[in-house]
């Protein structure tokens, strides 16, 4: 199959020329920030539509990340779904998983890197959760010789000592936090920090649809890719658009490079699933868009957890791709317009799913991308026979083992 | 004419450069907050940054993080701020600026947070997240409530955003001495020379200088470049964190009367 342009000209109207989804978006950052900001966004602009940006991206991505990624027909798992009458809705795996460093994060720190090639930036930061946006990163910088320096919170960095170790190993340096709970929100506002101070040698490749404009605009075209694929993958294998768009939401990359192209089909159901931690009720969790309220964090205003003072709160989940109290401005947009619907699972509920996947389809997903599939358990008894449901399998679990190990209270 | 703008034309005819103190409210205690605002009018502030702790605080450096994690790990609530602002304005001098990050306001609702700061007695505003672009609506409120929202400009940028910037700001034009956060520096980055002096090319608004400023030869220096304003805000609050209160209290006052000296 050929791989479609990944930057061609949006067709959905969002962002506006400041950076705003509806109410939400906007660039609320220290002053010193902004000029970088206008900077960006005009070299993505111009390198967006030089062909030689475009041809050198589709080129790494199908040489290097190893794109397009399989639609895969999950059987064994659209059987388990199977009512009294043999009726099932059919699951399909958009295999992010199989990409380069085993998640979709490296699509989008694979184009940043080539703007920040372009733009002569040699330093390049980043903020990880779970480390896959960190590894991708180092990936990138060891693959075009930059250096590179990855925030991560201090109890992540535990949770994640594999990942901790890849990044290493690929010539970055992972920078510890301690500020707060020592997680994704903290790691963020550390690489803000580096930021404002090395803002005129350095690029900031922010890893979710999160941040500032252009971030959220810029991550999503990256992204796009995703659901360019699933589009053209579906019509080769069935003829027609899916019926559902299933991914996990945390800051929102995965499922906004799966949706975007999808916005303009209404036919098309999106949903995003988020981190209910240990119960929404237990008050420790990370379903943002389903608990929060609308506030400013790490530059822009979308939904966020924060108490009646307007302090931004501690988010909880098993995943610490997902422990982070904000979301994409899109998300947020999408939500208010009643395009995309989001329901949040347990931690539980994300560890089964996790064990199902890989008993019933061999394939161990990431902690994130668990919580879409344990949504499958509401989703398939409401569907009919035959519906379609592809799912952004975005990230594989091999990173997970120690933290699914632990909370089984199993030995390795 | 507001209180911040009258107090800089005041300090502009004696030819006096200001001193603007920082403190983070709530750290080491609300008492100890109150008495240092004291204190600090009487040892030659001219006007005083209050913080008001956040708990993303992006644009400070590790002191005032520390500082206002501390004080919200006692608790210390914007209601609090303002009680000790209710408590003291009237008995100093000094005009207060508060310091606050955008979300809290934004939380409250723009004009409910206007109301009950103006009612508390502060006569200004520092937002360091909030950019021109997203001033207007801020900046009109302010207006109608004889507030002063004072709009900060950094080291990059561009003349034409130090024009608009400086035309839109209110009382005074903040000017952002580095590249990065708060916190204390050994020097002063020599490009606020020549920042100072392209930014007297496009306003006549009062200019004061910050973030990195931490002794007073460094305050002497940016005052002989032409600065309005010397704002010390790490080396304050790290000076009142050390010892017990009473030992953080003199610290403070002994610090604010050398930089005084050094501006006078």
């Amino acid at each position: 199959m050929n791989i479609t342009s990944p930057l061609s000209a949006p067709s959905h109207q969002y962002p506006d020329a400041l950076g705003r989804f509806g109410n939400y978006g906007g660039k609320y950052v220290p002053e010193t920030l902004m000029p970088a900001l206008t900077e960006l966004e005009e070299a993505y602009y111009r390198y967006r539509a030089e062909s030689s940006f475009q041809e050198e991206l589709a080129g790494l991505l199908k040489d290097y990340v190893g794109r397009s990624s399989p639609l895969y027909f999950a059987e064994r798992l659209s059987a388990h779904y199977a009512r009294p009458d043999g009726t099932y809705p059919l699951i399909y795996l958009k295999r992010e998983d199989l990409n380069h460093t085993g998640a979709h994060k490296i699509n989008n720190a694979l184009g940043q890197v080539l703007l920040a090639k372009r733009m002569g930036k040699k330093r390049i930061i980043a903020e990880t959760g779970a480390g896959q946006h960190g590894v991708a990163t180092a990936t990138v910088c060891a693959r075009f010789g930059l250096e590179c320096i990855i925030y991560m919170g201090v109890q992540d960095m535990e949770r994640q000592k594999l990942n901790v170790f890849r990044m290493n190993l690929l010539g970055a340096r992972v920078q510890p936090v301690t500020a707060g709970t020592g997680t994704l929100k903290d790691a963020t506002s550390e690489a803000i920090r580096d930021w404002v101070t090395n803002v005129e040698t350095t690029h900031y490749i922010l890893g979710s649809v999160a941040g500032p404009h252009p971030y959220p605009m810029m991550v999503r075209d990256f992204h796009r890719v995703i659901g360019q694929e699933t589009r053209q993958q579906a019509l080769k294998k069935w003829g027609g658009l899916p019926d559902i768009l299933l991914a996990c939401v945390g800051g929102g990359s995965n499922a906004m490079g799966l949706f975007y192209d999808f916005i303009d089909e209404p036919a098309v159901r999106l949903i995003g699933i988020e981190a209910a931690g240990e119960s929404i009720v237990s008050g420790k969790h990370a379903a943002t868009l389903t608990m929060g309220k609308p506030g400013v964090l790490h530059g822009a205003m979308s939904y966020l957890l924060q108490d009646k003072e307007g302090q931004v709160t501690e988010a909880h989940s098993i995943s610490a791709g997902l422990d982070y109290p904000g979301v994409g401005p899109e998300h947020s947009y999408l939500k208010d317009a009643g395009r995309a619907e989001y329901y949040s699972v347990t931690d539980q509920e994300a560890i089964t799913a996790l064990q199902r996947l890989s008993q019933l389809e061999g394939i161990i997903p990431a902690l994130e991308t668990a919580h879409a599939f344990a949504y499958l358990e509401t989703l398939c008894p409401q569907l009919k026979n035959g519906e379609r449901i592809v799912i952004n399998c975005s990230g594989r679990g091999d990173k997970d083992v120690q933290t699914v190990a632990k909370y089984l209270q199993m030995e390795i | 004419m507001n209180a911040v703008a009258a107090c800089f034309n005041a300090l502009r005819q004696r030819g006096e450069c200001a001193l603007i103190p920082f403190l983070t409210a709530g750290d080491p205690d609300l008492a100890t907050t109150a008495e240092a605002l004291r204190i600090l009018d009487r040892a030659g502030a001219d006007l005083i940054e209050l913080g008001v702790p956040y708990s993303d605080p992006l644009a400070d450096g590790p002191v005032i993080q520390a500082a206002a994690t501390r004080a919200l790990q006692k608790g210390v609530k914007l209601d609090d701020v303002l009680a000790i602002v209710r408590e003291v304005h009237q008995d100093i001098a000094a005009p207060i600026i508060l310091f606050t990050y955008y979300n809290p306001i934004f939380y409250q609702g723009v004009e409910v947070f206007l109301d009950k700061i103006k009612a508390a007695g502060v006569k200004g505003l520092v937002v360091p997240d909030l950019p021109l672009e997203e001033s207007d609506r801020l900046l009109e409120a302010t207006a109608e409530r004889g507030l002063e929202l004072i709009l900060l400009v950094a080291p990059t940028s561009s003349p034409e955003r130090q024009t608009a910037i400086a035309k839109k700001s209110q009382g005074f034009v903040y000017l952002v001495s580095v590249t990065g956060v708060t916190g204390v520096r050994t020097e002063v980055g020599s490009r606020v020379e020549a920042l100072l002096a392209g930014m007297r090319q496009v306003t006549d608004k009062p200019i004061g200088v910050g973030f990195g400023i931490s002794q007073p030869e460094q305050a002497e220096q940016v005052k002989a470049w032409g600065a309005d304003a010397v704002i010390v805000g790490s080396a304050m609050v790290k000076r009142l964190a050390e010892g017990t209160p009473t030992e953080g209290l003199q610290a403070l006052e002994t610090f604010c009367r050398e930089l005084k000296t050094a501006i006078s």
